[in-house]
């Protein structure tokens, strides 16, 4: 197990120098550059400024320089702020995290919960409601949701204030970011949950003489929701560093809306910078997700 | 046989399941006594109700299950009107059962021991230590080596023989009164089958318990069984000692199952199936359910259900063209099963036949 967790990290490393090398490249090959347009500067400022972010060097050497600096820990600086890069993504990290980790525990919650209902009353009302809706749900662009919920409970009924600074009021992005995953996790839960119902060992369990309850709970849910994790490790990460569509709707300054803006300057620092920090959180998640895989299913071998 | 003997006494059950197509009648008026100590045979092909009756018993069913009528008696209380809360009381303490298929019978995520200390903390006062000591006693008890080690480890670490002994350790932890074995060897291979027959059957001596061991293999149940009963169609078709069923058959459908079995006479022969499908149980004949495939049919199978008589060799068979061989050769008794004489009508049907 512990080899096992030191290759993997290793072999993260790879990924992230790939995930790096790529992103590099495909934002310099684009025509323009985080100074180019906009307002006209002097040919001395435009030289200091492109000297100042290495532009004035082959991509290559650009390439080798940011590697280089990043092995020291060093993202550098924005080329919009000129504000420290990983100061930034922790600030707005922490906005897109508060947000999401509500979500997540959302989404986990209702989604095991209605699956199991659903499984349970196969073929009868609940059911039909539950995958009605979860179906609704996950066919639902989280743009629409987001939209309608802001303009049914912000603008119409005036129940919940739009975000702002002042304002920080989670509900609406929460529900918009959950929707999704909650009716996902639903889904699963429930094709999962009857697949296990049907085995032998839920059979046998009763037949020694165990409360039903306990067969449902201990029994039967520990096995459903094997796959129901290996769903959960790769969302979390995907919404704890937020969502580009449901933080430009609410207008929250998150993560989300950070990578989109910098995408929209050209500010390459940033853009490695969120890229870099995307990747090694969906990394760490997936790691994560299989030691957990592990513990649940001890026929699972990790090596 | 005594009447204080029977332990378990199941009388006209009928079990039907609702599906989308319509009920299916699994079981269709079983009766049977099983006497403390002893080995009942059920046998039957696929879909005879076999396994039905025997989850029946344990209240086991699945959800779209259910017992529609009839009684089952366990030391003379009728266990189908117990509330759940003393029927779990049943299951694993009075009356355990094994099952089929021992790779997937076993909770893949628990280790054994856990598992076999859940069911001897449910029902008995060993707890913690003390019902993990009794979980390798068991595992020794049926041949597991190593048990102390092996306590720690998951299903997945166990062969298939393996497996299905430790669902006997499991089964018979809380010594039970009746064991119901459901095609217990059908997944494992042969000599892995004869090794857990003969566990079995070391077992009852050394626990004095009923067996009722189900299973579509005449092998099995000649090895095993004091009594066997023959189900087709959810009904009893024919019931007896080894020695009446495979010597003395009187039921088409015993003796179609008889003549199928391979045997190392018939080196070179072909074998003689029994044609046709297993009946349908949504839509059960008025007649014989085996008329359909039955090579001896008549008339009066189709419109009449055979009753059950006493072949003269005292053993009971429901089957018209027994019922007319017997009569014909004036061997028939026409004593029933209640003791009342039978209904000579039918008689008189039978020999109007075409």
């Amino acid at each position: 197990m512990f080899k096992y967790i030191v290759k993997r990290i290793l072999l993260a490393f790879v990924t992230i120098f790939i995930v790096c090398l790529i992103t590099f490249f495909t934002m310099n090959a684009i025509p323009g550059g985080p100074f180019a347009g906009e307002k006209a500067k002097s040919p001395e400022v435009q030289a200091a400024l492109e000297r100042r972010f290495n532009l004035d060097k082959p991509v290559g050497t650009q390439f080798l320089l940011y590697m280089k600096n990043l092995a020291h820990g060093d993202f550098g600086i924005s080329a919009k702020t000129g504000r420290e890069i990983s100061a930034t993504i922790g600030t707005k990290f922490k906005v897109s995290a508060r947000m999401g980790i509500f979500a997540v525990i959302l989404a986990v919650i209702q989604g095991v919960f209605f699956g199991s209902i659903a499984a349970l009353q196969r073929n009868k009302w609940p059911d039909r409601v539950i995958i009605f809706v979860s179906t609704l749900f996950t066919s639902l662009p989280s743009f629409v949701l987001g939209s309608f919920l802001l303009v049914i409970f912000s603008v119409k009924l005036g129940w919940v204030q739009a975000w702002s600074p002042q304002h920080q009021s989670l509900i609406l992005p929460v529900l918009s970011l959950a929707a999704y995953p909650a009716a996902y996790i639903t889904r699963l839960t429930k094709t999962s949950m009857l697949d296990v119902l049907g085995q032998d060992y839920v059979r046998t369990a009763r037949a020694k003489g165990v409360r039903s309850s306990k067969v449902l709970f201990v029994h039967t849910l520990r096995n459903a929701l094997i796959p129901v994790v290996t769903y959960v490790g790769p969302m979390i990460a995907s919404i704890l560093t937020g969502s580009l569509v449901v933080e430009q709707i609410f207008t929250v300054g998150g993560l989300g809306n950070e990578f989109v803006q910098s995408i929209t300057n050209r500010d390459y620092p940033m853009i490695m910078g969120v890229t870099i920090f995307l990747a090694v959180f969906m990394v760490t998640m997936n790691l994560l997700t299989d030691i957990v895989y592990k513990l649940i299913d001890p026929r699972i071998t990790l090596e | 046989m005594a009447e204080n003997n029977v332990i378990l006494s199941v009388q006209d059950l009928h079990t039907s399941f609702t599906t989308d197509h319509g009920e299916v009648m699994a079981v269709n008026g079983v009766t049977f006594n099983l006497n403390e100590g002893m080995t009942l045979g059920i046998v039957g092909e696929s879909g005879s109700g076999k396994s039905v009756t025997a989850y029946s018993i344990m209240q086991i069913l699945e959800k779209n299950g259910s017992i529609k009528s009839g009684k089952i008696l366990f030391k003379g209380e009728d266990i189908t009107r117990w509330p759940e809360a003393k029927m779990r009381d049943f299951r694993g303490k009075k009356c355990s059962i094994i099952f089929q298929d021992p790779m997937t019978s076993l909770n893949p995520v628990f280790t054994i021991g856990w598992q076999l200390k859940e069911a001897i903390e449910l029902h008995t006062d060993r707890k913690g230590k003390a019902a993990e000591d009794r979980a390798i006693e068991m595992l020794k008890l049926v041949g597991v080596n190593e048990p102390e080690k092996r306590i720690h480890q998951y299903p997945f670490e166990f062969s298939g023989g393996m497996r299905q002994r430790v669902m006997i350790a499991m089964a018979l932890a809380c010594e039970p009164d009746i064991l119901i074995a459901d095609e217990p060897t059908t997944a494992l291979d042969v000599t892995i089958q004869a090794q857990i027959l003969e566990l079995m059957q070391d077992l009852q001596k050394k626990m004095k318990m009923a067996i009722i061991i189900v299973t579509h293999d005449l092998g099995v149940i000649a090895q095993m069984a004091d009594e066997i009963i023959v189900m087709y169609g959810g009904r009893v078709c024919e019931r007896g000692t080894a020695e009446d069923i495979f010597y003395r058959p009187a039921h088409e459908y015993t003796k179609g199952l008889l003549r199928s079995i391979p045997s190392v006479d018939k080196i070179g022969q072909r074998l003689v199936p029994i044609s046709g499908t297993p009946i349908n149980l949504l839509n059960l004949p008025k007649g014989c359910a085996f008329c359909p495939r039955c090579d001896q049919a008549m008339k009066i199978c189709l419109e009449q259900q055979p009753p059950e008589t006493r072949t003269i060799d005292g053993h009971l068979s429901s089957c018209w063209k027994a019922i007319e061989e017997e009569a014909a050769a004036g061997l028939i008794d026409l004593t029933g099963p209640d003791g009342k004489p039978e209904d000579t009508s039918k008689l008189a049907e039978v020999s109007e036949k075409d």
